[in-house]
């Protein structure tokens, strides 16, 4: 029963997104418009229908219905239910069930926003969602169809893979990620909607969607973060990013959609960039649907690849269709798209905004490269090859530091042309702080110099991006009479998309600061002690208590207790376990950590007698790991001021400053 | 709409979807095997699942390839929770029963996965006619350089590897295989005891 309705709903909904898909241009071209609304109905009844053949889905997990293939596959009466319900996205067809739903959402919410928008540019946008959702339903129905029959029914199931049962965050890393790679579907269907409508000279819709992609950005701004949260309480090396296929399938598009969100911004002002602001948007886009496919195809190897089937020839057809006609539309119309104005000076906001795309770009195109490079040498020259982390460190960490330099020039430049003493003023603190910071990182005991550089760039662009806080607030102190903290909220108020980025800017410094530690500082060793010995790294000191064995419903775990000392006393006590679980063998290795401002002490249980005599412990010292935590929240509070709609009447009561709509 | 440019931009799309395709056709996992050619590694491992009939191994008996020396050995690494598994079970089963009395083993290796599944699996499939054997820890998949389940090792009469399939099986590769070992054993045997005079090359058999 369940079966049938998850699995009739997707049939249906394919119908619909068809029909809707090929109703719309058959409405604007004939004149028809009241059609429209039978597009617009198709956008809703397909939410509704994705929604419940996904409720179907996760209530057939949550019944443990293992007469349902998906469910036989990911399921097992022992797994907790939170673990259960999450593993909709742990394998292939569940996670394309949930991505068809997040494109539902939001296509609905598209439609429902901009539905009184007169125009041409919304059934076309329609259009383009129905059509991309139309391509995971083809998938759903064919070869990730999770709705299978298994007969005769299995009394149990193998359970999630133990990895992806093992952590809280598995339920929050990848709805995020889907969240932020869906989101670009957005801006991607408002581009070809404007092309197909003509309207892509008009100004309007680029403002329209540039909400749209912070919204996006944000939240694979946050599924990066996450993820690498994930990697690093989970798979017990301390590390947190190792350019694996899949974590730059996710990083590529972040890099385009950051650069989208500073290029518009010289659209807006100054009417230039627009063809390649239309190429960010739909590059963005592109770059999502060739990361699923890298991922989900089996094509390159990676250590998170799903399992491979005919899928990947849906992807590239898919692709194929996608690249063509995208490209195909960009081209005809990039005549209209010259530009308006021009660059006036050399030193100026517009050409800090170039430096940024330009490293932005070739920062992607570095690791889309290395990506595909396995495939390319093999294609040119028939070997196997595989590029690793030294290839992607060395290439990219000049442009992350050249990037964090411009962070911290760019809000101090004033759009046009900069004048020299007001520059001075603004840089000034930025520059002293910053080589302060790099001094601390030199005596600290950094001695690689781009370790160096990042602590005095970040330390640059961290005071000039809060010096703009407190000047901007100062200034309102000094015009109103306000307090200084009053002062501050309304400035932030009344220009939230600024704002919100310097807000975004001071995250990525945390990040930055955070990452530039963590590798130049990690201390590690291994120690084999015995209940009552110590081990001593960085300062700290940790007595092994005990080590011990526990039977768990769906698990069997094994553990040692540390207690981290401060001389005779214990301070605090640290367990790092092993969880055993019975469809595989090897155990998963589930570190403890502990978290100060200062670092991470980070344990990891290596090995164990079975009569508990004696534990093989990881003990590794991580400075400032937290920072990138914290750092990715204030990256997200930054797009989420910069998404919050701008009330009217708080917008209007206040002066605006010169520059204030950046 | 500049249609000349739309068709010059569409047709730079073509090597990125060339290349993709190609890509497609590749498997990533498929790195090219050391062992075939080489001398298998050794094993001892004990039956976990009997078999039937003829092919019958009690459990707990070991099993060692040091003593199936001088036959053809067809080893099938599986798990109950690999779902190709399924897949070539029957074949497997049925090609070894139809070898009952000629000088081949038949051998399933159990990865990552603990026997009672095992078994349980195998009354689940209806029978399995050739007996398996539990690998702890893995020790045996990782000395044959296992990259996933299922991969079937064919092993010539002198216990070397002779080819490496991975994933599911078909009956006709199998019994391919395993004639053309068994007639390249026979022909070996021929040679050694001076049955017959090596015509042309006499390393046949001892090939690479």
């Amino acid at each position: 029963m369940t079966r049938l309705i998850a699995s009739d709903a997707i049939i249906i909904a394919l119908l619909v997104t068809v029909l809707g898909a090929v109703l719309a241009p058959v409405a604007v071209r004939s004149g028809r418009r009241q059609w429209l609304s039978l597009t617009y109905a198709a956008v809703y009844t397909n939410f509704l229908l994705v929604t419940v053949s996904t409720l179907a889905l996760v209530w057939a997990l949550a019944t443990h219905d293992f007469s349902i293939s998906y469910v036989a596959q990911v399921g097992s009466r022992a797994t907790p239910t939170f673990y259960t319900i999450i593993s909709l996205w742990g394998a292939l067809e569940g996670s394309i069930v949930f991505w068809a739903w997040v494109l539902a959402m939001y296509g609905a919410a598209v439609v429902w926003f901009n539905r009184k928008r007169a125009g041409n540019l919304v059934p076309y946008a329609a259009m383009t969602m129905l059509l991309v959702q139309t391509f995971f339903h083809i998938l759903l129905v064919g070869p990730a169809n999770p709705f299978h029959l298994v007969s005769p029914v299995p009394m149990d199931g193998p359970g999630p893979n133990p990895l992806l049962q093992n952590h809280i965050l598995m339920g929050v890393h990848p709805p995020l990620l889907y969240l932020g790679y869906v989101g670009f579907a957005v801006p991607f269907a408002f581009a070809i909607g404007a092309m197909l409508a003509g309207e892509v000279n008009d100004g309007d819709w680029i403002r329209l969607t540039r909400r749209w992609t912070l919204v996006a950005w944000g939240f694979l701004s946050a599924a990066i973060i996450a993820g690498m949260w994930w990697s690093y309480e989970v798979l017990g090396w301390g590390g947190y990013w190792a350019w694996d296929p899949v974590e730059n399938a996710s990083f590529i598009p972040w890099l385009t959609a950051t650069a989208y969100l500073h290029s518009v911004m010289v659209q807006e002002r100054r009417g230039m960039l627009k063809l390649w602001n239309l190429n960010l948007m739909v590059g963005t886009f592109v770059l999502t649907i060739l990361g699923t496919f890298l991922t989900r195809s089996g094509i390159i190897s990676s250590v998170h690849a799903f399992t491979q089937g005919t899928i990947g020839y849906y992807f590239l057809a898919f692709i194929a269709v996608v690249l063509v006609a995208t490209v195909a539309l960009v081209a005809g119309n990039s005549e209209k798209l010259g530009s308006t104005g021009r660059l006036d000076a050399p030193l100026s906001r517009e050409v800090a905004f170039l430096l940024n795309n330009l490293f932005l770009t070739v920062f992607m195109f570095t690791v889309l490269v290395g990506t595909l490079f396995p495939l390319i040498a093999e294609a040119a020259r028939g070997v196997k090859v595989s590029v690793g982390e030294p290839f992607f460190n060395r290439m990219t960490l000049p442009m992350m530091v050249a990037l964090l330099f411009l962070m911290g020039v760019g809000p101090a430049l004033p759009w046009k042309r900069a004048a020299g003493p007001e520059l001075k003023s603004k840089l000034l603190p930025g520059v002293i702080v910053g080589l302060l910071a790099g001094a601390f990182g030199i005596v600290a005991g950094a001695r690689n110099p781009y370790a160096v550089l990042a602590f005095t760039f970040a330390g640059f662009a961290f005071t000039v991006n809060v010096g703009e806080f407190v000047s901007g607030a100062r200034a309102r102190v000094a015009a109103l009479g306000e307090s200084f903290l009053v002062a501050l909220v309304r400035l932030v108020a009344a220009n939230r998309r600024r704002y919100g980025g310097y807000v975004a800017h001071l995250g990525i410094v945390l990040v930055a600061v955070g990452v530039a530690a963590s590798s130049t500082f990690k201390t590690e060793r291994e120690a084999t002690l015995k209940p009552g010995e110590t081990v001593t790294l960085a300062g700290h000191t940790l007595r092994l208590k005990a080590a011990w064995g526990r039977e768990e419903a769906q698990r069997s775990v094994i553990g040692a207790t540390m207690e981290l000392m401060d001389g005779d006393r214990v301070v605090d006590v640290i367990e790092p376990k092993m969880n055993y679980y019975p469809m595989s063998q090897q155990p998963v290795p589930t570190p403890q950590v502990r978290s100060s401002l200062r670092g991470d002490l980070y344990l990891n249980l290596m090995a164990f007698r079975e009569d508990g005599s004696n534990v093989t412990v990881k003990v590794i010292w991580e400075p400032l790991v937290p920072w990138i935590w914290f750092g990715g929240m204030v990256i997200v509070l930054g797009a989420l001021i910069g998404i919050w709609p701008t009330s009217r009447r708080g917008a209007a009561a206040v002066p605006q400053p010169q520059d204030a709509t950046t | 709409m500049n249609w000349k440019r739309a068709m010059i931009a569409a047709f730079t799309a073509v090597p990125v979807i060339g290349l993709l395709a190609w890509g497609l056709t590749r498997d990533p996992n498929n790195i090219p095997s050391p062992l075939p050619g080489r001398q298998a590694p050794a094993f001892t491992l004990a039956v976990f699942a009997p078999g039937q009939g003829d092919l019958r191994r009690p459990i707990g008996d070991t099993v060692s390839l040091a003593a199936l020396r001088g036959k053809v050995v067809v080893m099938n690494f599986w798990a109950s929770w690999c779902l190709a598994c399924r897949d070539e079970h029957e074949a497997l089963s049925t090609v070894a029963r139809q070898y009952t009395g000629q000088p081949v083993q038949f051998l399933g290796v159990l990865y990552n996965d603990v026997p009672d599944k095992g078994r349980a699996w195998i009354a689940e499939m209806g029978g399995q006619s050739y007996p398996s054997v539990d690998d702890p820890g893995a020790r045996v998949a990782i000395d044959y350089g296992l990259y996933g389940v299922p991969e079937t090792f064919f092993l010539d009469a002198a216990g070397r590897v002779a080819y490496k399939h991975t994933g599911p099986v078909s009956p006709g590769i199998v019994r391919l295989k395993v004639d053309s070992l068994m007639a390249a054993a026979a022909l070996q045997a021929a040679l050694d005891t001076g049955k017959v005079a090596p015509a042309v090359d006499t390393s046949l058999g001892k090939a690479r």
